[in-house]
């Protein structure tokens, strides 16, 4: 009977091991960024390219960076409900436009809505690289002191949104 | 063989090619040594779009900025160690192609080991185990008149 039983538990533990990691997705590496003050950045506005704009100037508020793409496909899944967001005016919302053409990311907010308070220019991916940034769209969650709390990669998605992000928002917004 | 010579020849070029290709986006304002130093450290680490590529194999936006990231820092004099740990506070040790032997890589590290040693063991005493069973024990009297009747071919039944 032993015979048989030493196998079958090697072979249960072997399926549950294979199972669980069926259902991780490859493609979340945890950032080393969280917990961690937010990269420097100055860029030039994508709306006015004469001003600059540095992480510095969010000290004080709860915010939210959004790295986005007019060639981004999976910007636009999320894009209606950062939309929605940013009317609702929970919390303000800075775009990163990453490795992108101006006249092409004007005209991209132009047919979508223009969620953010407002876009700086990284076009060629240099502050991109400094958070870490791999697969287009992703979204940081900043607190009132520069800390990067939580990252998001891929789409916001409704669940992400509510059941993450939000809550993370006004827990950092009370304290 | 005449065919197959031909052929090899006319592939020649296209083998000599590759590494020339793979050499093309090195700025000229980097030595022998340093240039050296950019495709070793390239192909140490991890491209984060197609995650099972270094960044010296694949092609995709990031590893090329990735590359000229190295390569810049190549240029400004930084040591390895301090390009490596650039990546890996940017990306985590997932940029790195070996992971750092560390408390939660242990098992990553040594577990191959161990399941060799495990398996080594119950090799180990599944042979010990079956060399007490078919050990030959030595026959007694009655086992040996039978072994001769068989062998004598008379069915082992009138063996006295």
């Amino acid at each position: 009977m032993n015979r048989f039983l030493f196998p079958l538990g090697v072979f249960v533990i072997l399926a549950a091991f294979l199972a669980v990691g069926l259902t991780l997705n490859p493609r979340e590496v945890p950032s080393p960024l969280v917990d961690k003050p937010v990269p420097a950045f100055k860029l030039a506005q994508l709306a006015q390219p004469e001003l600059e704009f540095t992480q510095k100037d969010m000290l004080g508020q709860v915010w939210l960076l959004n790295v986005w793409a007019s060639w981004c496909v999976s910007c636009r899944e999320e894009h209606p409900i950062l939309v929605e967001l940013a009317r609702n005016r929970v919390v303000p919302v800075i775009g990163l436009n990453y490795k992108d053409k101006p006249p092409e990311a004007k005209a991209w907010l132009k047919q979508f809505g223009d969620p953010y308070m407002l876009s700086v220019m990284d076009q060629d991916g240099r502050v991109g690289i400094d958070y870490g940034v791999y697969g287009v769209p992703e979204t940081f969650v900043i607190d009132r002191a520069g800390v990067i709390r939580y990252k998001q990669i891929g789409p916001v998605t409704r669940e992400a949104l509510e059941g993450k992000i939000l809550p993370l928002v006004r827990q950092l917004q009370k304290s | 063989m005449k065919a197959l010579a031909i052929l090899l020849l006319a592939l020649a070029p296209l083998c000599a090619a590759l590494p020339a290709a793979a050499n093309e986006a090195v700025p000229t304002d980097l030595d022998r040594v340093q240039q050296k130093r950019a495709v070793d450290l390239a192909e140490n680490l991890r491209c984060l779009v197609c995650q099972n590529q270094t960044i010296a194999d694949s092609n995709a936006e990031l590893a090329q900025d990735l590359r000229r990231q190295v390569r810049e820092q190549i240029a400004q004099g930084r040591s390895d160690a301090e390009i490596v740990s650039f990546m890996v506070q940017r990306y985590g040790d997932f940029v790195l192609y070996k992971p750092p032997v560390k408390a939660t890589t242990l098992l990553l590290w040594f577990g191959p080991a161990l399941l060799l040693l495990v398996g080594m063991l119950a090799l180990l005493r599944n042979l010990r185990g079956r060399a007490k069973r078919d050990s030959p024990h030595a026959l007694n009297d009655e086992e040996r008149a039978r072994a001769r009747g068989l062998l004598d071919g008379s069915g082992g039944k009138d063996a006295a």
